[in-house]
């Protein structure tokens, strides 16, 4: 018999798990539906992030300054990737797009070594958000969780007002339905490509600092994430902000209920040692199964118009 | 002759002379080295059948040479503790390198039905995204599973059988790997040159013509991606016995990237490219590495120079750009 | 008179606002050529691509050869014989012309399935795809790399890959697009030998050609076929004359 608080629990982790997936998503999918790039190294931008705020904390002690590094050191690692090597992959195939980021992966990952070390490092989550609250129902929830989720979801609606609502947002929006178009109109398409790059990138930077705070901050980190973000374009349908949000969702409950509900479940039908082994195993592959799933359904996924 | 038959025919010759050499000044290590080489290169042989002449750039290539990998181990681990695989039917494990060779590349072939078929449906960038999302679905089912060992894999401690074939003998056990490897060049130069391999170029260039004359240019690919996965494949179960240990690391995506990056360093869609890819990365990996542990920073340098400016590999750079065949 | 081979039955076809097929009734009988005239954008490829199967419509149907075959795939359309050409040469650039000619014997054979014998050794497939470059007068350039073909030999190899597929209809879609003065009649003087052995619905912009070939003409305009009839009545058409000639011509 599972526990309403228990079950209550799981799913907001499955929330939080469900909104940082979604900062990686989102820049993924922008940066894909509107410049055609599949960019693999979007996960060392998320790695930058957490190494930046978790030197700056350390440095100055506050979480607050280290968000900033964070944001501020993806942002311009973004630009110089952008400008000095991404711009010259748009017009090329996917395969050189896979190579070149993949190199890029191999620089930032080996240059984090040497400069950081392989040890992990630690970011503290301030006091001021440390410690549980009590929530209604009599669940205690840690605080700094829910302010994750609180935040997530507050960017998420900022980027769904953006691009539906300002200038900014009908740029991307223009560039995503014709390059020659956007260009014909007198926008600066380089520039605004740039912009967009470096977004993507800060949202990266900010998801990795704001997990790196209950994981530990090392070499490799962006990588597990990189890939759950592709399951969620792929699920959510390339190019849709609403998609990838939708599921960042789907993915981040499926994988925590899955990992905690499955060998529960699989304790009814054999016994304790194996169910939780293959419920473990069964856990693991659940998100995959789910796109699998939905591939078949709609293989352009839920909110995609191309394939 | 053209050019490039002139390098393939260098490179067939040094993969039988060089290792020789290396074997008679007793350099042990360096034929070791050659047969890693030719291990990877028969992984990237498969791989190119996919991505060199379907089109079909699949980052998952992992998958079906961790299957092989495991194949190999969980046979050679029962034959060693003399368990049945299969407890019900009694099925028992083996050390004959054959038999092993069958069943890796049959269960990679399987699943990459499985996976094509899912992911044929879609194209471009989706099937990227799949392909690797299924890599790591099967990485982290190894990572989990502990019957083998879980994250620690698995170590065999005696190199598997081959009749006639004392494999313990490094430069021994390297004609077996390197046969195994001509045959693959072979095989892949043939299946280009069949009316398969004219009507898999062809759907790769142009599907919608492949499918106005009356055939189906997703099942040609899938047909090519199940061969290709097999090849990998068996490369996998040579892999594991090179190194008498299996781990998740062989379904991990890195994996799945060095392949594709050594094809396409060799250069993709030639017959050659993937072994003179995979040399040149065995080579730079013992290099530089014994320069620096960071080596992987000027890997990834020189792999960033090579996409932007020297597409068609480094064959394309010996022998121009035009293909012999294909 | 007799069944005909290709018919479609009130196709219709929107994308979003716009009809880009509305209840259009055309079919190809045996031995004519049956063109397809109308301005840009009247739907003409819109029109095409449901006839093959790369679209489906909306509401009506496409019969072939004596059966319905408005669900079928491409692919299941050109297995029951029918062949077209693209309007953009749809051909392996990397490949040979003979290569590319051969694909289409082997769609025809439909078993690709063969891994090991080279298929330049198939000498089944090599005649049939031999006696069409010699058909369109390629056969000089059998072993030049498609790429570096003239936009005309381009045009003529289109029509050699549909030769070798042995068809009951062919649908040429602009097949004299680009060609030069010379090309064009050339092709002209090829087509009209080739109805006797399979009627072609031929949709043209060249009016000198589809004036000299059409045995029947069909004008469409904004997705409407608004005539159909023999060169000479469309020529005396008011409507046409109206709508796509424009006024006094």
């Amino acid at each position: 018999m599972m526990s309403f608080v228990l079950l209550a629990e799981q799913v907001l982790n499955g929330l939080q798990f469900g909104v940082m997936l979604f900062l990686m998503a989102a820049g993924l999918t922008l940066i894909f539906g509107v410049m055609g790039l599949i960019n693999l190294a979007h996960g060392s931008l998320y790695m930058l992030g957490a190494f930046a705020a978790a030197a700056v904390a350390a440095a100055t002690g506050s979480f607050l300054l280290a968000l900033l590094a964070a944001l501020a050191a993806a942002a311009v690692a973004g630009v110089v990737v952008e400008v000095a090597i991404i711009r010259r992959l748009y017009d090329r195939d996917h395969l050189d797009q896979v190579l070149a980021t993949f190199a890029l992966i191999l620089i930032f990952s080996e240059g984090t070594r040497w400069a950081f070390g392989s040890f992990p490092l630690y970011l503290d989550i301030p006091s001021t958000l440390s410690g549980p609250v009590r929530l209604p129902g009599g669940i205690d929830y840690p605080l700094y969780r829910l302010v994750l989720i609180g935040a997530g979801l507050l960017i998420a609606l900022g980027l769904d007002l953006m691009i539906t609502r300002t200038r900014i947002g009908i740029r991307i929006r223009a560039g995503e339905n014709d390059r020659e178009m956007t260009a014909a109109l007198g926008i600066d398409i380089s520039r605004l490509y740039t912009l967009i790059f470096a977004l993507g990138a800060a949202l990266a930077g900010l998801a990795g600092a704001l997990v790196g705070a209950i994981q530990s901050v090392q070499v490799g980190m962006g990588e597990p994430v990189l890939i759950l973000a592709f399951v969620v374009i792929v699920i959510g349908g390339i190019g849709s902000i609403r998609g990838a949000f939708l599921g960042a969702l789907l993915v981040g409950l499926t994988d925590t209920l899955g990992g905690v509900f499955l060998p529960e479940a699989l304790k009814l039908v054999t016994d304790p040692a194996s169910a939780k082994a293959v419920g473990a195993s069964l856990a693991s592959m659940a998100i995959y199964i789910l796109m699998g799933a939905i591939l078949i359904w709609r293989p352009t996924g839920l909110f995609g118009g191309r394939a | 002759m053209s050019r490039e038959h002139l390098v393939n025919l260098a490179v067939v010759l040094a993969l039988v002379l060089l290792p020789l050499a290396a074997h008679l000044m007793g350099e042990t290590y360096w034929v070791t080295l050659a047969t890693r080489a030719a291990v990877l290169a028969l992984a990237g042989v498969g791989l190119n059948i996919a991505l060199g002449q379907g089109g079909l750039v699949s980052l998952g290539h992992a998958v079906f040479f961790g299957i092989g990998g495991y194949a190999m181990g969980i046979l050679a681990y029962h034959a060693q503790t003399y368990t049945p695989v299969i407890e019900s039917l009694g099925l028992p494990g083996t050390n004959l390198m054959p038999l092993i060779w069958l069943v890796a590349a049959m269960f990679a072939a399987l699943a990459a039905l499985m996976i094509g078929a899912l992911s044929l449906r879609t194209s471009g960038v989706y099937f990227i995204m799949i392909t690797l999302a299924f890599g790591q679905m099967f990485y982290f089912f190894a990572l989990s599973w502990p019957t083998y060992g879980g994250e620690d894999g698995l170590s065999i401690y005696v190199r598997n059988r081959f009749p006639g074939v004392n494999t313990l003998v490094p430069i021994q056990f390297y004609g077996v790997v390197a046969a195994v490897l001509l045959l693959a060049l072979l095989l892949s130069d043939r299946l280009a040159r069949s009316p398969f391999g004219l009507a898999l170029a062809a759907a790769r260039q142009v599907p919608a013509r492949v499918a106005a004359v009356g055939l189906d240019p997703q099942r040609l690919k899938l047909v090519a991606f199940v061969l290709s996965a097999a090849l990998t494949g068996l490369a996998g179960a040579l892999f594991a016995d090179l190194n008498r240990f299996v781990s998740p690391t062989m379904f991990s995506w890195h994996t799945s990237g060095e392949i594709m990056v050594f094809v396409i360093i060799g250069g993709v869609g030639r017959l050659m490219g993937p072994v003179v890819g995979a040399v040149v990365f065995v080579l730079l990996e013992h290099l530089l590495g014994g320069i620096s542990e960071y080596w992987q920073i000027a890997f990834g340098v020189l792999l960033l120079l090579i996409v932007l400016f020297a597409r068609g590999g480094l064959i394309g750079l010996i022998a121009g750009r035009e293909k012999a065949h294909g | 008179m007799a069944e005909p081979v290709l018919e479609t039955k009130g196709l219709t076809k929107s994308f979003g606002a716009l009809r880009a097929s509305e209840d259009v009734s055309i079919d190809l009988r045996p031995g004519e050529i049956h063109a397809i005239i109308g301005p840009n954008g009247a739907g003409k490829s819109t029109l095409i691509a449901q006839i093959c199967g790369a679209l489906r419509p909306d509401s009506g149907d496409v019969r072939f050869a004596g059966a319905d075959v408005t669900a079928l795939s491409v692919r299941a359309r050109a297995r029951r014989g029918l062949a077209r050409t693209f309007q953009i040469s749809a051909l392996a650039m990397d490949h040979t012309v003979l290569q590319n000619v051969m694909l289409g014997a082997l769609g025809a054979r439909g078993r690709p399935w063969r891994f090991f014998v080279p298929v330049l050794s198939d000498r089944g497939l090599r005649e049939t795809a031999e006696a069409a470059l010699e058909r369109v007068g390629l056969s000089d350039h059998a072993a030049t790399r498609t790429a570096e073909l003239s936009h005309g030999q381009r045009r003529q190899l289109e029509v050699a890959v549909a030769l070798t597929l042995r068809p009951r209809a062919f649908v040429m879609d602009e097949p004299m697009a680009g060609l030069g003065a010379g090309g064009s009649k050339r092709l002209t003087g090829f087509l009209d030998g080739l109805r006797t052995e399979a009627p072609i619905l031929l949709v043209e912009h060249d009016m000198d050609a589809v004036f000299a070939l059409a045995d029947r003409i069909s004008v469409l305009v904004y997705g409407k076929v608004i005539a159909t009839g023999t060169v000479a009545d469309i020529r005396q058409s008011d409507v046409v004359r109206e709508a796509y000639l424009g006024e006094g011509a």
